[in-house]
């Protein structure tokens, strides 16, 4: 095997890669959008959702739950309040979606409340939409919480508290979802610098000009990964920064954190074009790699855990996740971007995207036909 | 035979050659060697076999039986040293589009270890032969096919081979570009020690580049010799082709004996009188035709073609054959 003729190979794309922007712009556009655009409708705090309360007790207590309700209102302002007089019309409405739930205050509550019989308010949730419920009903359980605090606090306190401490800052959802948009660029240079480009140069006959040369298949296999690797590197990193800047990263230009960021994007760049070239090693047809481009995205970007916790998949799905390259690409780079971590938060992660790639390059070079 | 044993002093040997592809027998145990610094062409229609000929020399494909020695090497055992020492123009165009002319030189001189020292001297000489120095920073997408293929064939050089294989070199190309692809490889063979061998459809350019030509149809080798003897294998110097109406039966009986005719044969409603000598035969045609009460609708008379030589070995025009796509061979080229 010889360095200069893979290296030949490797400056043949680079050259081509260069001078073709629309590659380059097309592998960062779209995760950059898709970082802005799922980053911020993802990443906000609920707020302006609408809440019946429907008081069939009209007590003091009752008009103290609503002055709670009041203060959310002018304060965190997560939903503002109509008052409705009948529990039925105010359901009906929760379900044609005028508003998005109902808080019944019972008859009895101011009742039980002072005879100490489990006094109770009624939340009514919209549960098709888990997010906004969720935050509703958290709202209100403060509110509860609040209620159930007593006016004078007894000399010893025998109830259990939970404090709780954040390791971390507030981390906003476009800042998570970075590691997985800068996966996403490595991936899309990796299917259309690396794949597509394959198959078009095939196609046209391109490569039958290099096979007529005393090109080794070794050397041919590794010099069009090696390429692939490279521009995945370039778009990876430019997706890194500009990214990063767009996210609000904290000290992105650590020059220390750039260069274990350049390592994880490198070796994920490998490992992705190393498992499209092997994907494509016996394919022919143009038409093949644009329509697994869509398939492979989403199979491999969804079960990352880039978007969601991995955690809460199913059983199916977390298999999907382990052996999925993008995993371990969105985990070493979240660790860097979020967590600021060295060379521990990463070494697991870079080994297992190392030891996939030479799998990956292994069956190519078995696969891969040096005669026509 | 293997690559260590001499090849008798021929640039090439081919040894009973066959490929099949599943059912399909695209080349048929062929046989032949080429000389050194010969032109020698492998004349045929499309679907003969001889792409699929040119790609087992060039160890593109591997044979399914027999072997070639190839400048010394093996096809079969010593695929490396077969392609250090030779250089290959594809039919298709290979050059990459979204290169220059100089980057395109550049990668085939480093894929076949050119010295650094010596190549930007070789890409300047070898684009200034092919007329393209000026265009050396222009990207390829923008040459027309017969500057492509030019560049392509100064990129077959650059590691200064021993053999130039040229497939089809002139498919697709108009008359003029054509007709400087020729100039080109007279004056390669004229200026260097180089061995070529081109396929080709067109019996024109056999004719005029070779100095030897083997005729190839449905995967056989038909005939091999120069296109002079070739043309002199086939009864008669002149073609006479004739169009009647009203012929009686046994007409070309009658015509077999006509002053100087060497032989008759009919296609597609055309008569064909092979003879020594066109005029007087013509002349003879007209007597008999005009006292048998036949009209002639249309005569003419030609030297003898390598399209009669086709005719004679394989009992089809190359033109027609050419044109007629007879066979399916798209899975040869995948």
């Amino acid at each position: 095997m010889s360095l200069y003729r893979i290296w030949a190979l490797i400056e043949r794309d680079m050259r081509k890669f260069i001078r073709s922007p629309a590659l380059m712009m097309s592998s960062m556009i779209f995760p950059l959008v898709q970082l802005v655009v799922l980053g911020y409708a993802f990443g906000g705090i609920i707020h302006g959702a609408v809440v019946a309360v429907v008081d069939n007790d009209n007590s003091a207590l009752s008009r103290q739950v609503q002055e709670m309700f009041a203060g959310i209102e002018m304060g965190p302002k997560t939903f503002r309040v109509v008052h409705y007089d009948s529990l039925p019309q105010a359901v009906d409405d929760l379900r044609a979606g005028f508003i998005h739930g109902v808080v019944q205050i019972p008859v009895d509550f101011s009742r039980r409340y002072y005879q100490h019989d489990r006094p109770r308010l009624v939340f009514t949730e919209d549960n098709t939409d888990q997010f906004l419920s969720n935050t509703i009903q958290e709202r209100v359980q403060e509110m509860v919480d609040n209620l159930n605090t007593a006016a004078v606090q007894p000399r010893l306190d025998a109830q259990v508290e939970l404090n709780t401490v954040e390791v971390y800052p507030y981390i906003e959802y476009v800042k998570f979802l970075l590691a997985g948009s800068t996966a996403m660029a490595i991936f899309i240079t990796a299917m259309i610098g690396g794949g597509i480009t394959l198959i078009d140069d095939k196609a046209r006959g391109l490569h039958e000009g290099y096979l007529v040369t005393p090109i080794h298949k070794s050397e041919l296999v590794l010099g069009l990964i090696g390429s692939g690797a490279l521009k995945g590197l370039m778009s990876g990193m430019v997706l890194v920064i500009i990214g990063g800047l767009i996210a609000g990263i904290p000290d992105l230009w650590n020059p220390v954190r750039l260069f274990y960021l350049a390592i994880v994007v490198l070796v994920a760049s490998i490992a992705m074009i190393s498992f499209m070239f092997l994907v494509m090693v016996r394919v022919d047809d143009p038409l093949v790699p644009r329509a697994l481009f869509g398939v492979l995205n989403t199979l491999l970007f969804f079960p990352s855990g880039a978007v969601y916790p991995i955690q809460g998949f199913p059983n199916w799905l977390s298999w999907i996740a382990v052996i999925d390259p993008f995993t371990y690409t969105v985990n070493a780079l979240q660790n860097l971007t979020l967590k600021s971590t060295g060379i521990e938060g990463i070494y697991k992660d870079v080994l297992v995207l190392a030891g996939f790639a030479a799998v990956m390059i292994a069956a190519s070079m078995a696969l891969f036909r040096r005669q026509i | 035979m293997n690559a260590t044993n001499s090849n008798g002093g021929h640039a090439i040997d081919v040894e009973h050659l066959v490929k099949r592809f599943g059912d399909l027998v695209a080349v048929n145990d062929i046989s032949f060697f080429v000389e050194n610094r010969e032109i020698f062409g492998l004349l045929g229609p499309n679907g003969a076999g001889k792409t699929t000929l040119i790609r087992m020399m060039t160890t593109l494909t591997p044979p399914t039986s027999g072997t070639a020695i190839v400048a010394g090497h093996d096809i079969v055992t010593d695929q490396d040293g077969v392609r250090h020492a030779i250089g290959v123009i594809p039919q298709a165009f290979t050059s990459d589009p979204e290169l220059t002319a100089q980057e395109n030189m550049l990668i085939h001189a480093k894929l076949y270890g050119v010295p650094s020292s010596d190549r930007e001297r070789l890409i300047r000489e070898l684009l200034e032969s092919v007329d393209l120095l000026k265009f050396r920073n222009a990207l390829v997408r923008t040459f027309s096919g017969g500057m492509r293929r030019r560049l392509e064939i100064a990129r077959g050089l650059v590691h200064s081979p021993q053999i130039l294989f040229l497939d089809e070199p002139t498919t697709g190309l108009d008359p003029v570009s054509r007709s400087n692809v020729w100039e080109m490889i007279r004056t390669l063979r004229e200026k260097s020690e180089l061995t070529i061998l081109l396929t080709t459809h067109y019996m024109e350019e056999a004719d005029k580049l070779c100095d030897r030509i083997a005729i190839v149809d449905h995967g056989k080798l038909a005939a091999l010799d120069s296109p002079t003897r070739l043309k002199d294998s086939v009864p008669g110097t002149d073609v006479v082709e004739a169009e009647f109406t009203g012929a009686p039966a046994g007409w070309n009986e009658q015509l077999k004996v006509l002053a100087q005719a060497a032989g008759v044969s009919e296609r597609d409603g055309m008569v064909h009188i092979a003879s020594h000598n066109g005029p007087q035969t013509v002349a003879a045609l007209m007597d008999l035709a005009r006292s048998s009460g036949v009209t002639v609708k249309k005569v003419s008379v030609q030297s003898t073609t390598l399209d009669d030589v086709f005719l004679h070995y394989t009992g089809s025009e190359l033109r027609d054959a050419a044109q007629g796509g007879r066979y399916d061979v798209s899975h040869l080229y995948r």
